[in-house]
């Protein structure tokens, strides 16, 4: 008996469905042959770095392109090797990685949440990219995260200060180099006591997104710990180019501290115009006034030229520490391009060799064998002295530095002095602290 | 009342900026009729005058000095700017220090030869073309040069600071007899409103007090007219541009200490200068410069504190919250003519 109740009604329902299927991204089907989504299995193994390439953040792009272009160089073998001489890890032996060269492409994230996941969704699907790396904004590195955990690749995040990268919105397939804005704070706060003292009246200025929130709430909270009062917090538009309205009143709002979390352009700018305002010859409840920059880029530090002189800020890593690890890479790097490396070229250089040593050590490109050979990793010789990748929230744990615009640089690349290098545990917190609350690592994703 | 003084002063300082692009634009509308979305990359241009001035008058040559060493342990590379050589240390200094005002001089003729090579090289094709393709060819022209700019300079905003005699700030409310402190105001911030009182004066003088502006102005009431007795409008047209083109790059060469010049900065002015002539009324110069300075000093004040708490984002909206009310209550804006856009 055949059955005649065949509509259209349903043949069209049953065509969307067979439709959609067939329309479904190829990284959610990944070949059934494959163990894991992009499973290499020629000679060469392809990574994909993602970074501004344009858009205002597109020097510090630069930067990472070219540290991650020096890190491919010493896997397969070429140039002086760099990290891989000093890392304690001996797995990487300058053949690539599991004996594969090492290729890679590259994306532009234009420093925008969408057209970085474009960029890193092309590279997944069409490159067959293992590995996404790179950025230079908390709100791409969320967003790219998210992308990569779906696709079952990994992603090792280039500059990302937010303190939500492993907090609430951390994820399994995800993992951070870089240091965050609690440890800005707990970095920050001896020095300020030292330098300023506990009876100070703090001014916030900050960025109205989700990383200049994050930064506000732990430098307040650190500051508040000192004995300070915060007198106001501000939010401005990302999109400002001129805070002049913003600093007018701070000199009469009772403050003797401007706090300003702003990063990149906006950090330029308002720091230039509160050197106009002439806040830094002024005194307030019978102290000079103090301005703190509480995160610091080499390039933005060019950007604000003279500006920067005496103000303090934090920094993930800088190219004048004196560990082996550091003096390695800013040999390589600067031999290479003529200049020092920044610390986003940094971030980027260690997370590419941190990546490449997990694949050795796990014996595998799956990125569940990757999460594992990288959960509780403690490893020395990449700059910053003795680090951990915590389990728990892929968070890394290093020494962070405080540091100054330099009031007498000698050149071009000393902008900024460093004044304290911040041991590790004063920086550390338990993983369910409230300002990392919400959110679930969740299970690795392998993609197949 | 002196946080009230405080924020018109930040309004007027940024009204200044907002008048003199406006200014430009509306010029370049009432004689040729062309939308121009390339003008606040004329703003960025003439910035970059004063960026390409500054690095023309500290190229250097190096000595080694083997007493200090570079980041890579090599002989530190000392460099010594030639004019510092040639006019001797302490001249040379000065002339490297007073790099933005001489910029002046640097960015007017190559501003006039821009506008020219811009309005004869591509805009003169669209003149009879819709409104929607001048806006397009113009935008598109704008990205290009952006990121020509961003090509030789970088992404990075370059400091371009103003002569130390000009740095620094003044308390102005101890000169009208407020307590010390309550009105401390940037000097070049001043001079920057000063310089902009004076653009805007000279082109109102030039356009009511000279043939050429009695022409241009009659150009604009009646190109047919005027073209019928015998005069060659379009040349005096060309040059006006020519003069539009320099009013933004005067004004982007004078912003360049308030916010270091980076490839992007027209952009970032550009929808807010044509909201500007919007209000203004399109054709209007009166209304371009009052629109200019009366949101200027509204976004300062929407910035305040007292207003951002009371209306949360009111500082992201107040522009276009204005226009919006203005273009309902006075559709063709504060000062606009009858018959502008209308057709």
């Amino acid at each position: 008996m055949t059955n005649k109740n065949v509509t259209r009604r349903g043949v069209l329902k049953s065509g969307a469905v067979a439709g959609s299927g067939l329309a479904l991204p190829t990284i959610f089907t990944a070949s059934s042959a494959a163990a894991f989504t992009n499973e290499p299995t020629g000679s060469s193994v392809t990574l994909g770095f993602n970074v501004p390439q344009t858009g205002p953040y597109a020097e510090e792009g630069n930067d990472e392109l070219l540290a991650q272009q020096l890190a491919v160089e010493h896997l397969n073998g070429e140039g002086d090797g760099g990290c891989l001489n000093t890392f304690s890890s001996k797995a990487l032996k300058g053949n690539g990685i599991l004996g594969k060269k090492v290729e890679f492409v590259t994306g532009d994230t234009q420093t925008k949440s969408d057209a970085a996941r474009a960029s890193a969704k092309s590279m997944i699907e069409k490159d067959g990219a293992i590995m996404i790396n790179g950025g230079s904004s908390s709100g791409v590195a969320v967003a790219v995260q998210g992308l990569c955990q779906e696709a079952g690749v990994i992603f090792m995040a280039g500059l990302t200060h937010a303190n939500d990268t492993t907090g609430k919105d951390k994820k399994a397939n995800g993992f951070r180099h870089f240091f965050n804005a609690y440890m800005s704070g707990a970095a920050l706060a001896p020095v300020l006591a030292a330098e300023m003292g506990k009876e100070r009246r703090a001014y916030h200025l900050t960025a109205d997104y989700n990383w200049g929130w994050t930064q506000e709430e732990s430098i307040v909270a650190s500051t508040e710990a000192l004995g300070w009062e915060t007198v106001n917090t501000v939010k401005t538009p990302l999109a400002s180019t001129d805070f002049s309205s913003y600093i007018a009143p701070v000199l009469n709002s009772g403050a003797d501290v401007l706090v300003l979390n702003h990063y990149g352009g906006n950090m330029v700018n308002s720091l230039t115009n509160a050197i106009q305002f002439g806040l830094l010859d002024k005194v307030a409840n019978g102290k000079d006034f103090k301005i703190v920059v509480p995160l610091y880029s080499e390039l933005m530090a060019a950007g604000a030229g003279e500006n920067i002189k005496g103000v303090l800020g934090s920094m993930n890593w800088n190219w004048q520490l004196q560990d082996e690890g550091t003096k390695a890479f800013v040999k390589s790097f600067g031999e290479k391009y003529g200049k020092p490396p920044s610390n986003s070229a940094q971030t980027c250089y260690a997370q590419v060799l941190l990546y490449a040593d997990a694949v050795e050590r796990a014996g595998t490109f799956n990125p569940c064998g990757v999460v594992e050979a990288l959960e509780d990793f403690e490893f020395d010789g990449l700059g910053n002295g003795p680090t951990w990748y915590r389990g728990a929230d892929h968070q890394c744990f290093k020494d962070v530095l405080v540091v100054r615009g330099n009031e007498n640089p000698t050149n071009a690349y000393d902008t900024l002095e460093i004044v304290e290098i911040t041991p590790r545990a004063q920086v550390e917190y338990d993983p369910e602290h409230p300002m990392f609350a919400g959110g679930e690592l969740g299970k690795c994703n392998p993609g197949a | 009342m002196d946080a009230i003084l405080l924020q018109i002063l930040n309004g007027l300082d940024k009204g200044s900026a907002y008048a003199l692009i406006a200014l430009g634009l509306t010029l370049i509308f009432g004689t040729l009729g062309v939308v121009n979305f390339a003008h606040g990359a004329l703003f960025m241009i003439g910035a970059f005058c004063a960026v390409t001035l500054q690095k023309l008058l500290n190229l250097s040559f190096e000595t080694l000095d083997e007493t200090q060493k570079d980041f890579l342990g090599n002989p530190l590379k000392v460099e010594t700017p030639y004019v510092e050589y040639w006019f001797g240390p302490e001249v040379g200094a000065t002339i490297i220090d007073w790099s933005v005002p001489l910029a002046i001089l640097f960015a007017i003729p190559v501003m006039l030869l821009v506008g020219y090579v811009m309005e004869r090289g591509l805009i003169k094709h669209f003149y009879k073309r819709p409104h929607a393709d001048q806006i397009l060819v113009t935008f598109g022209l704008a990205i290009v040069l952006q990121e020509i700019v961003k090509y030789f300079f970088g992404a990075n905003p370059i400091q371009t600071p103003p002569p130390d005699a000009l740095s620094g700030s003044v308390d102005l409310g101890i000169m009208v007899g407020f307590d010390p402190n309550a009105i401390i105001y940037p000097i070049w911030r001043l001079v920057y409103f000063g310089f902009a009182v004076g653009i805007i004066g000279a082109v109102f003088s030039f356009l009511q007090f000279t043939t050429f502006g009695m022409v241009v102005r009659a150009g604009m009431a009646d190109r047919e007219t005027v073209g019928l007795l015998g005069i060659n409008i379009d040349r005096r047209f060309t040059i006006m541009f020519g003069i539009a083109a320099a009013v933004a790059g005067l004004a982007g060469v004078m912003y360049g200490p308030l916010n270091p010049p980076n490839y992007h900065m027209g952009m970032d002015f550009l929808v807010l200068s044509f909201v500007v002539v919007v209000v203004g009324g399109m054709g209007s110069l009166p209304g371009a410069v009052l629109a200019g300075f009366l949101l200027g000093i509204l976004e300062s004040f929407a910035s305040t504190t007292w207003a951002t708490t009371t209306i949360p984002g009111i500082n992201q909206i107040i522009i276009y919250l204005v226009a919006i009310i203005v273009l309902l209550t006075r559709p063709r804006g504060l000062m606009g003519r009858k018959g502008v856009m209308e057709e």
